[in-house]
């Protein structure tokens, strides 16, 4: 009997501790019980997934996590466009990061934006022996003459940097008084501290407050407001997300005034703390400046999910919640502008996705913010987990996910493998570490970071994309070509 | 509304819609406090003059858009090249994520690799804990034949020993005492990928060779009549290793391919994933030592490998990325003289064939100018095929290219009148050549995938070959290497310059009189 045909949920359950027992024997033992509170089974009705999270991956298992600068340079920080961003170490970091997340943004590059381009301070062995803070202060004076358009610099550190000493703070500090007061941003992100890159995201939250709102304080920056202002947080516009979630914000009567990060500049950053509500997507990312801006503006800050039309309406709703009748209205309105949209795309697409399972493994929001716009097709998300999510996280998923879901925290790709081998989704939805993984074994595979180069999948535009995505990954007719004719199946 | 399900617009068409375009305008206009568009105009021509050429080759300190990585991951592909071989970066394990991506989004292929995952705590107690803990780990769950260990900068600076941590974690039983855990230090900041290829396969060649660390008696040396062939870092590695498997086969010489990716990053879609798949045997790898000589075909990619084997009573033989005719012939005659055997008349008549494609397009070739930049073997394979063809490499750059490697680039260019007006750029990045290609025209511009900022700032057409190639499919799958590998070369080239003189006429009632079908 194939798996992934038990039926009820005790039998799920049943077979989800049975997979789970199997996976933890291959580990030597004192890592078996370490892995084991990271994987489990959710229960209804308990307020959290019943796994431990943002702890310290074991060495030598092919975690799917990365670093805090990953989390810093690659997430938050990076996509501001306007700012350049430096790799303060080694040529790797910036190297395998430049460009590969699709922070999609208009502007000049080179010129007035510089989102898709590397620069490094490229450390040789003498920077290491001597330091490279000397270094640093004359990237920051050629970065002044070969780029006079830019609006910013940010020192991103690569692990040496704390190992060596550097005084990377002071640098920045001496530079911004030399440039009149420029935002010159020093973090403190070396890959090797904190358990993955939720740290990083930490980090760099701080380095906005510190280094960006702290320096207006007491300033009029001539900003005027409206009833109306929102700021956009945690969407990295990868695809051009942010632009499919803004337009409908835009259109329910609200004025966005700021993005973060996603096609983002400083200006926009220096003009949050005028919003009158902060629009939060990705929760772990950017809850922590949220948070902030809550303690000493009192900006109240709201979670939505643009995944999907049910989240959609849900969200816009909640985020009408936070003003008047006239954005109520609004927020109807444009539920009903769309609705003509997604039934078309949903009476399309459903008949050919209906009841298919899926199981996801992906950072920040989407192990459960996609389940909507899953379920919105008919699908059915059967396993779940977070690359590197806290327990608030794992709290949160329990509004998504059904009774019986599998979940894995911090996922190895041993147990990824055997996990998919067993439960036998119809589409996996994780990274490009596994997307071939899955596709060799003939599962349909969907990278859910970079949209597999597609997107949007924000917005009501984005689903229609979403959609017909999963139906070409799903329907693909290749995977009936993965078996020989000639050759019986094991 | 734009978006339709009927028709569903991507984000290649969906933004340029009227209400995108009115939204993220006024998003410009009223909240990015954005420069004045004359300003911005008048900096980007500054970026393209002189002037800016002098400023921008004065940089000191800073780096833009390097045409190089660090040697972790040069590592990596070195020891995924052996059977069975599991890498372990020994380390922060952020670093391994990134090398897997960047390999993945080039190969499309799945990159098995752990970490030891070091955090602060191993950073100031050191991470031999993280070693003994990885390798029992590693080996329990992947099972591999062998692990290959090297490092980050993070272990580098810390001063991690791997040597002495491989044997603590052998003691602690992490793994069997007899089981092959060949290392290289691999630090980040010292060289580039090609430099961690280099000291990883003079890892695993001294840990067959050299007495597994102490362990076993060396071995020693009984030579017989095989060549051995190292590629080197190569994004075609797959086609490429498979042409130079059927050129030894069709020569009949005895041979050993030391560290073969070809298989490992090619699997079948069958149903199988396969984490391991092909590579030079541990014995194999072993009794490379016996061989008559060693071929290199990145001299670059092997500068400590070579002397070490040398030293061990083997004749070398260090080629750069041999492309074309000339390259191709002297790789074959070297493979003939050390092996005794005769160069087929199979391989005589595909010479003939590459010279006959070169006899029917160099037309289309002759006296152009191209830019190159890539890694320092590829470049001089590239440039060496250029001045074959009658064409002018103008500029040759290599980020991680050296003094010596200008010096031999110069004398490529002396010995053809074609080089004559060709200059050489080594630790030179994109952003030196973006200038380069406003100041000394070309026509045409090869790279990596990067190179398409490039090609969009300055608008020389991009011809894509080097590594890494993320956003043109399947491309590794062709070789470079032999005479069919000189063709693949040729074809795009040719291709690329049809292209563009095909875009350039076909204005209608304006230019399109030269809209030629027959070229």
């Amino acid at each position: 009997m194939s798996l992934n045909t038990v039926a009820d949920e005790t039998d799920i359950k049943a077979r989800n501790q049975q997979i789970i027992t199997d996976v933890l024997q291959a580990y030597p033992e004192k890592f078996g019980k370490r892995r084991e509170k990271h994987l489990g089974t959710f229960e209804e009705g308990k307020p959290d997934c019943g796994v431990k999270s943002n702890i310290k991956s074991i060495p030598g298992v092919m975690t799917i996590r990365g670093c805090a600068y990953a989390g810093s340079k690659g997430v938050v920080w990076g996509p501001i466009k306007d700012m350049i961003h430096i790799s303060h170490g080694p040529v790797g970091c910036g190297q395998y990061s430049w460009a590969a997340r699709r922070n999609y943004y208009i502007g000049t590059t080179g010129v007035d934006s510089f989102v898709t381009m590397q620069f490094t301070s490229d450390f040789q062995e003498k920077d290491i022996v001597f330091g490279g803070d000397k270094k640093l202060a004359k990237i920051m004076d050629e970065i002044q003459e070969l780029f006079p358009l830019n609006k910013g610099i940010t020192v991103q550190s690569e692990c040496p940097i704390g190992l060596i000493g550097d005084d990377i703070e002071a640098v920045s500090k001496a530079k911004s008084k030399e440039y009149g007061g420029k935002t010159i941003v020093p973090v403190r992100c070396e890959g090797f501290r904190g358990v993955s890159q939720s740290l990083g995201h930490h980090l760099a939250n701080d380095t906005i407050r510190d280094f960006v709102f702290n320096k207006l304080d007491g300033k009029d920056n001539g900003f005027v407001g409206t009833p109306y202002d929102v700021a956009i947080i945690g969407d990295y516009n990868i695809g051009g997300d942010a632009w499919s979630s803004r337009i409908l914000l835009e259109e329910m009567g609200l004025r966005v005034i700021s993005q973060w990060s996603g096609d983002g500049t400083i200006a926009e950053l220096e003009a949050t703390p005028k919003a009158k509500l902060n629009v939060l997507h990705c929760y772990r990312s950017m809850n922590y400046i949220s948070r902030h801006m809550e303690e000493k503006y009192g900006i109240p800050w709201v979670e939505y999910n643009f995944f999907g039309p049910s989240k959609i309406e849900e969200s816009l709703r909640a985020i009408a919640g936070h003003f008047d009748d006239k954005i109520k209205e609004g927020a109807e309105r444009v539920i009903a502008k769309y609705k003509a949209l997604t039934q078309a795309v949903i009476d399309k697409y459903k008949p050919r996705l209906a009841g298919k399972k899926v199981m996801l493994f992906v950072g920040g929001l989407r192990p459960r913010h996609v389940i909507g716009a899953y379920e919105d097709l008919g699908m059915e998300v059967v396993g779940t987990g977070y690359e590197f999510g806290h327990n608030d996280d794992y709290q949160r998923t329990t509004h998504y996910i059904k009774d019986g879901t599998l979940i894995y925290d911090d996922v190895t790709g041993f147990e990824f493998e055997k996990f998919v081998e067993k439960v036998q989704p119809d589409l996996v939805g994780s990274g490009i570490k596994e997307k071939y993984v899955f596709q060799k074994m003939g599962v349909p595979f969907r990278q859910m970071h970079s949209w597999d180069y597609s997107g949007p999948y924000h917005g009501y535009d984005g689903f229609a994309i979403f959609a017909r995505d999963m139906d070409m990954a799903i329907n693909s007719p290749v995977w009936a070509l993965t078996k020989t004719p000639w050759k019986k199946a094991k | 509304m734009s978006q339709n399900a009927d028709k569903i617009l991507d984000h290649f068409t969906l933004f340029r819609e009227p209400e995108y375009k009115e939204m993220l305008e006024n998003k410009k206009k009223n909240f990015e406090q954005p420069v004045a568009e004359i300003e911005v105009a008048k900096v980007r021509e500054w970026l393209k003059t002189p002037e800016y050429r002098e400023k921008n080759f004065a940089r000191e300190a800073l780096t833009i858009n390097p045409a190089k990585a660090c040697q972790p991951l040069g590592a990596v592909f070195a020891a995924v090249g052996f059977e069975s071989t599991l890498p372990f970066v020994h380390g922060s394990q952020g670093c391994v994520a990134y090398y897997r991506s960047h390999f993945s989004r080039h190969f499309k292929e799945p990159t098995s690799c752990v970490s030891s995952s070091m955090t602060e705590d191993a950073a100031v107690f050191g991470g031999l804990n993280n070693m003994i803990d990885g390798l029992a780990n590693a080996y329990s769950l992947y099972k591999p034949k062998m692990i290959a260990v090297s490092s980050t900068c993070m272990a580098e600076v810390i001063g991690d020993d791997l040597n002495a941590f491989i044997k603590n974690a052998k003691e602690k039983q992490s793994v069997p005492m007899d089981f092959d855990v060949p290392f290289a230090h691999t630090p980040a900041f010292v060289g580039s990928h090609v430099t961690g290829y280099d000291n990883v396969m003079k890892g695993i060649l001294a840990h067959f060779w050299d007495g597994k660390a102490g362990t076993v008696p060396k071995l020693e040396r009984q030579p017989n009549g095989k060549i051995n062939f190292i590629g080197g870092f190569d994004g075609y590695t797959v086609g490429n290793l498979r042409e130079i498997k059927r050129i030894f086969d069709l020569m009949g010489v005895e041979y050993t391919i030391v560290g073969d990716n070809s298989d490992v990053w090619d699997t079948p879609t069958d149903g199988e994933f396969r984490m391991y798949d092909g590579g030079t045997t541990l014995e194999d790898a072993a009794n490379s030592l016996h061989a008559k000589a060693t071929i290199s075909m990145q001299e670059y990619c092997t500068e400590k490998t070579l002397p070490f084997i040398a030293l061990h009573g083997q004749e070398t033989v260090a080629l750069n990325h041999p492309i074309g005719i000339a390259g191709t012939d002297k790789f074959l005659m070297e493979v003939a003289r050390l092996s005794g055997k005769e160069i087929p008349d199979a391989l005589t008549k595909e010479r003939g064939r590459l010279v006959d494609a070169i006899a029917d397009s160099n037309a289309h070739i002759h006296g152009k100018k191209f830019a190159i930049y890539g890694d320092p073997d590829l470049c001089l394979g590239l440039a060496a095929f250029l001045l074959e063809l009658g064409a002018e490499p103008t500029t040759v750059l290599a980020t991680n290219g050296g003094k010596d490697w200008a010096v031999k680039v110069q004398a490529l260019f002396d010995s053809s009148p074609f080089g004559k007006n060709c200059h050489v750029y080594a630790g030179k990045d994109l952003w030196h050549m973006r200038s380069l290609l406003f100041t000394d025209k070309v026509d045409f511009l090869i790279g990596n995938t990067y190179g398409k900022f490039l090609e969009r700032d300055t608008g020389v057409p991009l011809i894509r070959i080097g590594f890494p190639i993320f956003d043109r499919h399947h491309h590794h799958r062709y070789p470079l290497w032999g005479y069919q590998g000189g063709m693949n070369v040729l074809v795009k080239i040719l291709d690329k310059i049809f292209d563009d003189i095909d875009q350039n006429t076909q204005e209608t009632a304006k230019t399109d009189y030269s809209f030629d079908i027959i070229r």
